[in-house]
């Protein structure tokens, strides 16, 4: 038997081919979910009474039930009515349903910790509502959701494990399927395990550092 | 006629069951300061919100100009961008700079470009005095400098009247000189301007018109030096007494 480390140089093409396929996942999944989220937090906010009750709707929805059963939903119930998608896009577009829920309810909360004289100004100088919520509200509430905001993509990054689930070949499948060949369990899902840390330790760093940036005082 | 800038007639406005104005008239002329005072919950903002129709009278009717504003079919934008406000708690832009918050109006309301826009919101931080504070952000500043920010962003769109609202009552006394110099230097300048305020003294040296309200309704008014010694009204007199006592 190799040593863990000889191991490890091994199945890393089989693991990193994996994880470049997380990687893709998330990162559509993440856009999609952060269009949805702010498209829906600001709805629920702004719009009318038959927007808001739809985008409730969904949230809870949503919020209410694991994401595995909606990935089953996407991906082994569609096609019982006659629609196929891959098992990729099921997971992306499941993920980003899933997120967008989720998103939508940081981004609210930011919204409504904004005070409401900023509106008042704004509509003041003759913005209309549609100005005044893109170039006042939005960049604040962006700008205050980030670090909540931040949270939901470190949850993204671990549950995308889950669509291996519904046969994606992403990490996680990747890991299974190389330990179901060589038997050594343990250190197969330890090397996943590190590979999913230092995804989250890099990408943790880079919103911190976002943070920084885009940081202004006293908001 | 040609003068008149502001015209109200008969303004009323309810916030549900509470009858907040009843049936008030105002006329302001171009050049004019008008300085509303009276008790608190009288009304004084609400009238303001009214002339700007960030809270449209229930009934009532608004000239601008000569222009109608409270006619159909009228475009608020368009007339809120030409009436300039200024709140009690600044309501500078927390994103923006000085600059940015001065500007953006021009920019995004007006269809500015961007290079004339920077030009004419600096001239503007000027003639507040904080051009040097240009690049700060609303919580770098002191009170009393987000005031005169919030001035200038009313100011950049030059518009045909300025409401304050109460626009020193959140600040530390001693910051409230600076405030007050900017706007008088504004009325000298012959800016039009409805201003609710308890400032004695500025109303003294600055207004052309003293307006008192109570409950609702202009109870009296005249010019500050007739208003301040000998009001006809005792609900005037016995408020002046009181506010007096304070100074």
């Amino acid at each position: 038997m190799t040593s863990f480390f000889e191991y490890a140089i091994e199945i890393a093409p089989v693991l990193l081919r994996g994880a470049s396929m997380t990687l893709q996942i998330v990162a559509l999944a993440i856009v999609l979910g952060i269009a949805l989220g702010v498209l829906v937090g600001l709805a629920r906010v702004y719009a009318g009474r038959t927007a808001y009750a739809f985008c409730t709707v969904y949230v809870e929805a949503i919020r209410g039930t694991p994401l595995l059963v909606q990935l089953f939903l996407l991906y082994f119930g569609l096609p019982s009515v006659g629609i196929y998608i891959s098992s990729f896009w099921a997971a992306v577009i499941g993920m980003g349903i899933n997120s967008g829920a989720y998103q939508s309810e940081y981004f609210r909360g930011a919204i409504q910790s904004i005070r409401s004289g900023q509106m008042l100004a704004a509509r003041s100088i003759g913005m209309n509502r549609r100005q005044a919520i893109q170039s006042i509200i939005v960049p604040q509430m962006l700008r205050r959701a980030l670090p909540s905001w931040s949270n939901e993509l470190m949850y993204m990054i671990k549950y995308s494990s889950l669509a291996y689930m519904i046969q994606t070949p992403e990490l996680m499948a990747a890991a299974k399927e190389m330990s179901a060949q060589t038997f050594r369990t343990f250190e197969t899902f330890l090397l996943a395990g590190l590979i999913y840390l230092v995804i989250v330790a890099i990408v943790s760093r880079a919103l911190m550092s976002l943070e920084n940036r885009i940081k202004i005082p006293g908001l | 006629m040609t003068d008149l800038t502001l015209r109200l007639e008969g303004i009323c406005k309810s916030f549900g069951s509470l009858s907040v104005l009843k049936d008030v008239d105002l006329d302001v002329n171009k050049g004019e300061t008008k300085v509303l005072m009276g008790p608190s919950g009288t009304g004084k903002s609400t009238l303001l919100r009214c002339i700007n129709l960030l809270d449209p009278p229930d009934t009532g009717r608004i000239w601008l100009d000569g222009r109608e504003i409270t006619a159909k079919g009228i475009n608020v934008d368009e007339v809120r961008s030409s009436i300039g406000m200024v709140f009690q708690d600044f309501n500078l832009f927390t994103h923006l700079t000085a600059l940015d918050n001065v500007r953006i109006g021009l920019v995004r309301v007006k269809g500015v470009d961007k290079k004339t826009a920077t030009d004419m919101a600096m001239e503007e931080l000027r003639r507040v005095d904080l051009a040097e504070k240009a690049a700060s952000y609303p919580a770098q500043l002191s009170g009393g400098q987000q005031q005169r920010v919030s001035i200038a962003r009313a100011l950049a769109l030059k518009p045909r009247l300025i409401l304050f609202d109460e626009p020193t009552s959140a600040l530390d006394p001693e910051l409230t000189g600076e405030v007050l110099k900017v706007m008088s230097r504004l009325a000298e300048d012959g800016m039009t301007m409805v201003i609710a305020s308890h400032e004695i003294d500025f109303a003294r040296s600055a207004a052309d018109e003293i307006v008192f309200m109570a409950d609702g309704r202009i109870v009296e008014k005249g010019p500050p030096d007739v208003m301040f010694t000998s009001p006809q009204q005792v609900r005037t007199r016995d408020f002046f007494r009181r506010i007096g006592e304070r100074h």
